[in-house]
């Protein structure tokens, strides 16, 4: 099953990043293999959560490890069958394998839009 | 003649220096582009008989055409389409109104709607003129393009512009002659001045700066504008009396001749810098 693991560096080793839409790598794990592939994140001004849902869709991620999700990607990952996780602030590895333990809380809140972008209103 | 008056930061007095500037002459024009607030009318009272919506338009997907083949989210600069296994989500707040979707699409599934964001509004002779932008919505920037078909070429154009240096500001610059940066000498005026200052250079604007709430003893934005080369148009003094003034709606310029003189004097400036 391919999971994803929003990270703030491009290892195993790295710590969760707790934005979704604005994480710093994206962390497509295989839990059968034990295979990672890390994808940098270059988010845009706005939509940044539409288009990291729309990757989720794309890479055929069936469980998604992350901190919090602003209301657009809510509404993209929500008409879709993906599992949401509450990741934890540890490593990507761990969060990898609490979740192979079912030991993470499923997401069902939604965060504030623009959280994960720092900077004034005005851009 | 198009004169802008704008600042990085907010609260500096843009309202203030635009409207003392437009009484203080002969005729004139007051455009409002702050649409996310404009508040020029509480000084002028102008009597509003022209209302125009603003509408832009959004992508609608058919889906007895569309096969998700993904082109149009690709395509999208905004990230405003989101492609699902059962269909196209479209986030109409994010939509730019670009058309790219609709050029992308390869089975030609995408049309378009209208919808409203905000409304223009002005008095009989078109001399206020004012954008207001509808709660919630994010993107200023159709609604200043629309308010710039009203400017007038046979009187003076006073703009009021919305605070920072975003894209509303830029579009509000687009047909200006000149910008005056009002700024307050704090360090956070300081620091939204210079980006400000920055954009005007950017696009190649002709600009002096007006210093309100200037004391005395507080020389920061002197300093700053000494070693950019800049001119400092006015200074206008830091004064419990006007602020108070201000938020009864009455002018500085209404209360102080002297300030009023400051204000005839920038006009001959103006003159002569747009000229130059």
């Amino acid at each position: 099953m391919k999971i994803c693991v929003t990270a703030q560096g491009n290892t195993v080793e790295s710590q969760l990043d707790p934005r979704f839409g604005r994480c710093a790598y994206f962390c497509i794990a295989d839990t059968e293999t034990g295979d990672t592939e890390f994808i940098q994140n270059n988010p845009g001004g706005g939509g940044a959560g539409v288009a990291a849902g729309q990757l989720m869709i794309n890479k055929d991620i069936k469980a998604l490890i992350t901190g919090n999700l602003g209301p657009n990607a809510t509404q993209v990952l929500g008409a879709t069958d993906i599992a949401l996780y509450r990741g934890v602030m540890k490593s990507v590895a761990e969060n990898i394998a609490e979740f192979k333990n079912n030991s993470l809380s499923s997401i069902n809140d939604i965060g504030p839009s623009h959280a994960g972008l720092k900077g004034g209103r005005n851009r | 003649m198009n004169i802008a008056v704008l600042s990085g930061k907010g609260g500096t007095g843009k309202t203030t220096v635009a409207l003392s500037l437009a009484v203080s002459g002969g005729n004139f024009q007051y455009v409002d582009c702050d649409v996310e607030e404009p508040n020029g009318y509480l000084f002028l009272k102008p009597d509003i008989k022209h209302r125009v919506d603003v509408e832009v338009f959004n992508p609608v997907i058919d889906s007895g055409l569309c096969d998700l083949c993904g082109i149009c989210s690709e395509t999208c600069q905004f990230d405003a389409l989101a492609v699902m296994k059962e269909g196209v989500m479209v986030f109409e707040k994010l939509c730019h109104s670009c058309g790219a979707c609709m050029l992308a699409c390869p089975k030609n599934a995408i049309g378009r709607k209208k919808r409203r964001i905000g409304v223009i509004e002005a008095d009989e002779d078109r001399l206020f003129v004012q954008g207001r932008i509808d709660v919630g919505e994010p993107i200023s920037v159709p609604v200043i393009r629309e308010l710039k078909k009203y400017y007038r070429e046979d009187v003076p154009v006073i703009i009021d512009s919305a605070p920072g240096a975003g894209c509303g500001v830029v579009e509000t610059l687009d047909m200006a002659d000149y910008g005056i940066l009002v700024t307050e000498p704090t360090p956070f005026g300081l620091y939204d001045l210079n980006i400000a200052v920055g954009l005007l250079r950017k696009l190649s604007k002709k600009f002096g700066v007006v210093i309100n709430k200037s004391q005395d003893d507080v020389n920061i934005i002197d300093d700053y504008c000494k070693k950019e080369g800049i001119e400092i148009l006015m200074r206008i003094p830091f004064s419990e009396e006007i602020a108070g003034n201000y938020s009864r709606g009455i002018l500085p310029v209404d209360q102080d001749q002297m300030l009023r003189g400051k204000f005839v004097h920038l006009w001959e400036k103006l003159e002569e810098r747009v000229n130059l």
